[in-house]
């Protein structure tokens, strides 16, 4: 009897579960391999653990108290959740165009929408200046209209994040586009399905794996933002000095607590990406 | 009649020009070599290849004139497809694959939950309601697809390669019941093929098609009796000559000539089953008007029965019994004789 | 995360690191002809922690330094004042400290990390850099309270960000800004791209910035002096070179430089 395969090469679609996933290795570890292992670990994890062993423990009570901290941390999330969803209404549609469509100048406008991922932050907020700053492109008719600046608010915050965050969502979603086998699309036209029907039915659904992993990607990026908000955003405690820029100028009155705050930055994230874990490594 | 469709469109190399009406109730095969275009006559009817010149008419209405620049999307042609690899949503249960055409035109989730359950009870695979695709046999999903299709109660029903996909003893299964839904079905249905047993099983008419242009049409006995090209011919398993009848006899391009008890004028094709080809490892002494010495080229061991191509002027195939065989002793590169009577010639006009 | 271009930083600690490495042997390096006592045989290498502010004016001192004794090269390392006495504190190889707050320089001395007691060779002076012309009109303190104004300050963390809130909080100016810029070169930077209407600077920094800013003075009577002590360090590898080079900064050449720098004489 044969068995139903799905036409595709997944990920994103189902294989034929005939197939268990791939088992434990067949072969013992190597001792190369694991020397490479665990000199790749080390480097990771002793910086991490050197924090944790230098961590002024007592002080976390104390510290958690300031509302200077508070608002940072609030700050942190409230602005990189608002680049998040920046970046993914943005970013999908420009996925799905890069991954469908063919036009001239296709392949330029291609690298140019990832440059932020290999920009130094830093001339990313210089870029972000020239052209939303009071003076900027953008920004002095926007000023002159409507009297508004960006600069120095909360918005500058989303924008510089959502600036060096986007790219990382829009690579891997139109990865997963592109592996996306479209006769399926074809199949929910014949059967009666609008545009918006079939992406929001088939598409997305069989797309969720890399979207997910994209989102995961550009929060992380997002959250640890500095050198774009700095330049771009400014620092005031409460409007614009999120986790990563109150610990960078903590660091120069109070090291100890600035060990503290990095720790508790540390521990967000990666409780957001142990969550996602499964959605990373598995597939549907 | 009530599919109507001239389509013409190129994709790639391919330059296709078909004309194709099918009445209600009617199943038409269309079958022909790779790159024949009969996939992307499929699409250009579903409304998935856009037309170039043409127009597709369905129950009086216009789908496609790009003349007139009309062009009805696929969503709305009421087009049900059948695909060759099923195509069932890997992340749908089988029921909500085949609640999917109801729900897309507006049916409400309970609704259309019910009427699928209803399609996978008449097709067998009720049990398999909750399950995703991926565990399913290649019979099964065949089988959900075929039910995810006819479910949205479509004017048209095209099917392309429903079974090639499929081992031999599930095809003959899901054949079956692709007849009965095809007899129960009140529109009009084409269906594509390379498979010649599955196309006479189902079709009412064969439509060949190559090159992108038909090159012939017409019932399946038709068809197998009177080929018009050298695939369907291989296909049906004849041998087929085009010459110039003059009276009882034909003359071929390469010079040589054959003799029919019937006769013709001009242009002709001769065709000569391979049962009714004598063949002798020498001269046979005898009246056969249509005799001829060649070499034989292949010798094709079919089971029961084995295929002696023969190059000679003409070249000819002979089909002879094992048994015949060996009293033969023919072999590859020998020199053979061939003859046919003048009434095995079967003539029709090219 | 990523770093602030705080370069200046990060060659600290890269001395830091080959600090390490030389802990054990602090060995002069000594022109061949032996131990230079005389003024006309210094050489070697010469490492000078100035703060951020004094970049400028350090830069003009060194070269004149090195025009008076050809064999000595001078190197430089320019940060915020806490982070160098940071550096210090961890065993950075450094001759010489001229902090611009006198808190950090007595951290050092504290530790017993110099070798002769720091004096004080210039002052500093706030002012507010506006954009040329003074299109908004600034006409001290006062004036950057007005709500429509984007005003940056130097972040409190830093010495010219204590001394700007100090003399804000003296003249009884509420003010709140829309930066707090991480230091003070960064402060005037918003002013010269044009995004800050005003910004509270030292004024060296006007001075700096070459022309691009205008400097609108502080009443006497509400601005705050900063003072820069400076010291030859205890664990300096070119002890004469360190000595010799305070002298210089203290005598007429450099601080004509300091000066020009819109340093006041202390």
């Amino acid at each position: 009897m044969s068995r139903a395969t799905t036409p595709t090469t997944p990920p994103t679609a189902t294989t034929a579960s005939a197939t268990p996933p791939a088992g434990g290795p067949r072969q013992s570890l190597s001792p190369p391999l694991l020397l490479l292992g665990v000199a790749g670990l080390g480097l990771l994890l002793l910086p991490l653990t050197a924090l944790v062993l230098r961590t002024p423990w007592g002080r976390v009570a104390g510290l958690l108290a300031d509302p200077a901290i508070g608002s940072a941390l609030r700050l942190s999330l409230v602005s990189s959740l608002a680049a998040l969803t920046l970046a993914t209404v943005l970013g999908v549609p420009l996925a799905l165009v890069f991954a469908r469509y063919d036009f001239p100048g296709k392949n330029l406008l291609r690298a140019l929408a990832v440059l932020p991922m290999v920009l130094p932050p830093v001339v990313g907020g210089v870029g972000l200046l020239l052209a939303f700053g009071r003076r900027g492109l953008v920004g002095q008719p926007l000023a002159a209209l409507t009297g508004m600046t960006i600069p120095f608010t909360g918005v500058a915050v989303v924008l510089a994040a959502t600036f060096v965050s986007m790219p990382f969502l829009l690579v891997t979603v139109e990865a997963g586009l592109r592996m996306l086998d479209h006769r399926y699309e074809d199949a929910a036209a014949t059967l009666g399905a609008g545009r918006w029907t079939t992406f929001r039915r088939v598409t997305l659904p069989l797309v969720l794996p890399s979207l997910t992993a994209g989102m995961a990607l550009c929060w992380a990026r997002a959250l640890g933002e500095f050198g774009a908000t700095i330049t771009f955003a400014g620092n005031l405690p409460g409007r614009t000095q999120t986790m990563p820029l109150a610990v960078y100028l903590e660091l120069e009155r109070d090291p100890e607590a600035a060990y503290l705050l990095s720790l508790i930055l540390l521990a967000v994230s990666v409780a957001v990406l142990v969550a996602l874990r499964d959605r990373f490594l598995t597939r549907r | 009649m009530s599919l109507h469709a001239h389509v013409g469109c190129r994709v790639g190399d391919l330059d296709l020009d078909v004309s194709l009406d099918v009445g209600d109730g009617e199943v038409v095969a269309v079958l022909g070599p790779n790159g024949a275009g009969k996939t992307t006559l499929l699409r250009a009817i579903a409304g998935l290849q856009p037309l170039r010149a043409g127009r597709i008419r369905l129950h009086g209405e216009t789908l496609e004139d790009p003349a007139a620049g009309v062009c009805r999307p696929a969503a709305q042609r009421g087009v049900g497809v059948v695909f060759q690899d099923h195509l069932l949503f890997p992340h749908l249960s089988v029921r909500d694959n085949v609640a999917f055409g109801l729900r897309s035109r507006g049916a409400g989730k309970a609704q259309a939950r019910a009427a699928a359950a209803a399609w996978l009870e008449r097709t067998g695979l009720a049990g398999h309601a909750n399950v995703k695709p991926g565990a399913l046999s290649g019979g099964q999903a065949q089988r959900v697809a075929l039910a995810r299709a006819i479910a949205c109660d479509p004017a048209l029903l095209l099917l392309d390669e429903p079974m090639a996909a499929l081992d031999v003893e599930t095809r003959q299964s899901v054949r079956r019941e692709l007849h009965r839904h095809l007899d129960a079905f009140t529109g009009p249905c084409v269906l594509v093929t390379h498979e010649p047993l599955e196309a006479i099983a189902l079709a009412d008419r064969l439509l060949i098609l190559e090159g992108g242009r038909v090159v012939q049409e017409g019932p399946a006995a038709e068809v197998a009796r009177r080929p018009r090209s050298d695939w369907v011919a291989r296909l049906v398993g004849v041998n087929l000559y085009r010459g110039v009848a003059a009276g009882h006899e034909v003359s071929l391009p390469d010079g040589s000539r054959l003799v029919s008890a019937e006769s013709g004028e001009g242009e002709v094709f001769a065709v000569v089953h391979p049962r009714a080809v004598a063949i002798y490892s020498e001269q046979p002494h005898g009246s056969p008007r249509n005799t001829w010495q060649g070499t034989v080229r292949v010798i094709d061991l079919r089971g029961d029965h084995v295929r002696v191509h023969v190059d000679g002027p003409p070249p000819i195939v002979a089909q002879v019994t094992p048994a015949g065989l060996a009293d033969l002793s023919l072999t590859e590169g020998a020199p053979a004789w061939v003859s046919v009577k003048a009434t095995e010639v079967d003539l029709f006009p090219g | 995360m990523t770093r602030a271009p705080a370069f200046r930083g990060v060659l600290g600690l890269a001395l830091l690191l080959t600090a390490c490495g030389t802990a054990s042997e602090p060995e002069a390096a000594h022109s061949p002809s032996g131990a230079g006592s005389s003024r006309e045989g210094l050489a070697g290498e010469l490492s000078v922690f100035a703060a951020a502010s004094l970049a400028d004016a350090f830069e003009d001192i060194a070269d004149a330094f090195e025009a008076a004794h050809p064999d000595v090269r001078v190197r430089a390392n320019v940060a915020g004042s806490h982070t160098l006495a940071r550096q210090i504190h961890e065993g950075a190889s450094a001759d010489v400290f001229a902090s611009s707050s006198v808190e950090q320089m007595a951290v050092v001395e504290q530790a017993g990390n110099v070798a002769d007691a720091p004096e004080v060779f210039a002052v500093n002076r706030l002012a507010i850099a506006v954009e040329l012309g003074n299109p908004r009109d600034i006409g001290g303190l006062a004036g950057l309270a007005h709500p429509d104004l984007i005003v940056v300050l130097p972040a409190p963390e830093v010495p010219a960000g204590a001394y700007a809130r100090q003399a804000l909080d003296a003249a009884g100016v509420a003010l709140t800004p829309a930066s707090l810029a991480y230091d003070v070169r960064a402060a005037l930077a918003t002013v010269m791209l044009g995004e800050a209407d005003a910004a509270l600077v030292y004024a060296s920094d006007v001075v700096a910035a070459d022309g691009r800013v205008e400097g609108v003075d502080i009443a006497p009577e509400d601005n705050v002096t900063a003072t820069y002590p400076i010291a030859p360090l205890a664990g300096a590898a070119n002890p004469e070179a360190a000595q010799a080079f305070v002298a210089f900064v203290h005598g007429p050449q450099a601080q004509a430089i300091l000066a020009d720098h819109g340093f006041t004489s202390p």
